[in-house]
């Protein structure tokens, strides 16, 4: 595989491609849509030849996970991939295996959560795990998806962290989604991401070693929680010294945040993953007809790069946070994790707004994002202001949700 | 032949130190140190919750080989991703032999074993994953102040199924894990109590030859939860085979043998009255439909035995 060229690939065929050119040693697999596709490449790989590496299909994502980090914990390199109900179900094993302190990837293909079902996209999946002591990376485009899985690897076998990381991407909207990626070889990977031989792994450690015994008093509890947090803080320090090693081999570079179009905004739409295109594109009509705007993409989630905001954000007069889920009875998630970045600020914007849309993959349109910048504004200008997330939720969107119960043989109430 | 006759034969090494916060007379201790004992220093310890978790409080181990603790329905998928990352590393990497080469246990109770951990344990075996998967089965979650579990006995008085007013106790009957691991056709499946010592020496020794995943479940008295004598730990566990209740066992293959076979059995009130979990079969009235339904089912048990391996 040569990187002069771009290959067409789909959002899932990016992940494989990633896990593969990191030269991971296992694989533990479980099927879920959106996300069968990259253990399924995979597993072709491997059986072929072209992947050395083992590959083993669990029986839920519950063992899938613990799986994946007993062999992390022996010292090989692993990787896994799942999606909402997945993600779910191997929740305590998310903790488990941070607290090992093992180092792995896993992709997360972003998908709501049940009930009622969907396919379709919702981030609450991936944001609902922020506290279980994994790094969290989020991709807007396919190419990001492969990179990151590459810094991801890095990032949490740096010595200084020794942390879990989970890269996402927007079900459908990523995952079948074909954009060009460029693809290194993988003896290019291995300049910047060398083999892994972490100190603690069973097979370069010393015996009589006692992993994660169970901890009776609150002063042991307290060091290794708040030593994990410490770690996790680090590696937005260790982001950066990657970062320009991998600007250097393959010539792509990535913050934890990205600015678009933002440095002479007056305001601000903040996002995350795949619909930052779509905002992206509706930005430069909206600069057309003259709205200041630009956009704060936010690549990394854990650590939340609180600095970083804060730099980006300072002296805009507003902000729209576009969030991608739904915490029920709060709001959307970025939001209280983005004021906390403003509140110390001198110049802080005068306001931000939360705006909840695009939930199981609805569409997101150009009226949907210019209302939310013209809401801003008119905030600023003195109009409603308000804690509470506003839903993006059109006539269209009404019109076809009468039309559905009307179908159902019930009467549409509002909601 | 045997390997194990007498006392005199018991490995010195020992991988389990004295001193450890599980509770005096508990058979989980008895059968670990015993266990490790036969695998050696060469094992991997995978532990989830329950009562030999007590073994390993931090800054403490009483256990001598690499130890590692998973989630309550883990033990089994943990193991699975050591033994498989260890072997690509030999594989692939050309990691050295002796730092790889471990046998790899799964340490848990019945809980983890019947109930919360049966999914993930039973995939293994169907993978084929080799290693030692190994059922200290104090017949309730111990760890937690005594609660039903699959492996709680017909009539046992447990936290959660107290003999009040009409009832017996438990009403439903023990899970057969014997069979149900016989079922998935492992290499060598094994019930051991810590009453016969060169019986379970032997049963871990002949286990080392095969290949694949090898199961055992013991007997393991539990002295606070039963409300016995600690010091009548293997008195009791000896009562438990000699009434025919727990019988030794093995099948190599599915194929069954019985490695003790009672001419006669006790009857099962010797070992019911031994524990206060079956006090109310005896207080303050005598249940004799109770007594003599635990008393039928074990007789038809071993009628099936003697006929079969006897041909009696």
């Amino acid at each position: 595989m040569s990187s002069n060229g771009g290959m067409m690939l789909t959002g899932n065929a990016a992940a494989a491609w990633g896990a593969r050119v990191s030269d991971v040693d296992y694989i533990a697999a479980y099927p879920i849509t959106p996300q069968t596709e990259i253990v399924e490449l995979l597993s072709k790989w491997v059986s072929s030849g072209e992947l050395k590496a083992r590959f083993v299909e669990y029986e839920s994502e519950h063992s899938m996970l613990a799986g994946a980090g007993g062999a992390a914990l022996a010292g090989a390199r692993a990787f896994t991939a799942t999606s909402s109900q997945g993600l779910a179900f191997a929740f305590e094993n998310l903790y488990a295996v941070s607290g090992w302190r093992a180092p792995m990837v896993m992709v997360n293909v972003s998908r709501g959560l049940g009930m009622p079902m969907t396919l379709q996209v919702d981030n609450t999946d991936v944001l609902s795990v922020k506290d279980t002591g994994w790094l969290q990376l989020h991709a807007e485009t396919c190419q990001e998806i492969l990179d990151f899985i590459i810094l991801a690897y890095r990032l949490g076998e740096d010595r200084r962290v020794l942390l879990p990381v989970i890269v996402n991407m927007d079900g459908f909207f990523l995952s079948f989604t074909r954009e060009p990626v460029y693809v290194p070889s993988v003896e290019e990977v291995r300049e910047f991401l060398p083999p892994y031989e972490p100190p603690h792994g069973i097979a370069f450690s010393e015996r009589e070693l006692a992993y994660a015994p169970t901890i009776i008093l609150g002063h042991s509890y307290t060091y290794f929680r708040y030593q994990m947090h410490l770690a996790a803080l680090k590696a937005k320090e260790v982001f950066y010294e990657i970062s320009r090693d991998f600007e250097k081999i393959f010539g792509r570079s990535y913050s934890p945040v990205e600015k678009f179009m933002l440095d002479d905004a007056e305001y601000a739409i903040v996002s995350m993953n795949s619909f930052t295109s779509i905002i992206k594109g509706a930005v430069k009509r909206l600069r057309e007809e003259g709205l200041s705007v630009g956009v704060l993409k936010i690549n990394m989630f854990r650590p939340f790069p609180v600095e970083e905001i804060a730099e980006a954000l300072r002296g805009k007069k507003g902000v729209a946070v576009f969030e991608l889920n739904l915490s029920t009875g709060g709001g959307g998630i970025i939001y209280p994790e983005l004021l906390k970045a403003l509140y110390h600020l001198d110049e802080r914007p005068k306001v931000v707004l939360d705006f909840v849309g695009g939930l199981g993959g609805k569409e997101l349109t150009y009226g949907e994002i210019r209302y939310m910048v013209r809401r801003v504004i008119d905030a600023y200008r003195g109009g409603e202001v308000s804690p509470h997330a506003t839903l993006l939720f059109t006539e269209e969107d009404t019109r076809r949700m009468i039309a559905d119960m009307e179908l159902a043989g019930k009467s549409w109430g509002g909601f | 032949m045997s390997r194990y006759r007498g006392v005199k034969d018991i490995p010195e090494e020992e991988y389990v130190a004295p001193g450890s916060a599980l509770c005096a007379g508990c058979g989980a201790e008895i059968i670990a140190r015993h266990m490790l004992k036969v695998l050696g220093r060469d094992t991997i310890m995978v532990n989830v919750p329950g009562c030999y978790a007590i073994s390993t409080l931090f800054p403490y181990t009483a256990v001598k080989v690499p130890y590692v603790f998973a989630v309550f329905g883990s033990g089994a998928a943990v193991a699975q991703g050591i033994r498989d990352g260890l072997d690509i590393l030999r594989e692939k990497r050309g990691v050295n032999n002796d730092r790889v080469n471990y046998k790899v246990v799964v340490y848990v109770g019945d809980g983890a074993a019947y109930d919360i951990g049966f999914q993930s344990t039973s995939a293994a075996i169907h993978r084929n994953l080799d290693f030692y998967f190994v059922c200290y089965d104090n017949e309730a979650y111990g760890n937690t102040g005594f609660q039903l579990s699959g492996a709680t006995p017909y009539a046992s008085m447990t936290s959660t199924s107290p003999p009040l007013g009409d009832s017996v106790g438990n009403e439903y009957g023990k899970k057969d894990i014997f069979e149900i691991w016989r079922a998935h056709r492992a290499p060598y499946v094994a019930t051991i109590s810590v009453s016969h010592v060169t019986d379970m020496l032997n049963k871990f020794e002949k286990a080392k030859e095969f290949r694949g995943p090898k199961l055992f479940v013991a007997l393991s008295i539990c002295p606070t939860g039963w409300g016995a004598s600690q010091e009548d730990t293997v008195r009791i566990a000896r009562l438990a085979v000699e009434t025919g209740m727990w019988p030794l066992k093995e099948a190599v293959y599915g194929e069954v043998k019985h490695t003790f076979i009672p001419r006669r059995l006790k009857p099962v009130e010797e070992y019911l009255k031994t524990q206060r979990r079956f006090r109310h079969l005896f207080k303050p009235v005598r249940r004799d439909e109770e007594i003599s339904r635990i008393q039928r089912e074990v007789e038809e048990y071993w009628r099936r035995v003697w006929e079969k391996e006897l041909n009696r």
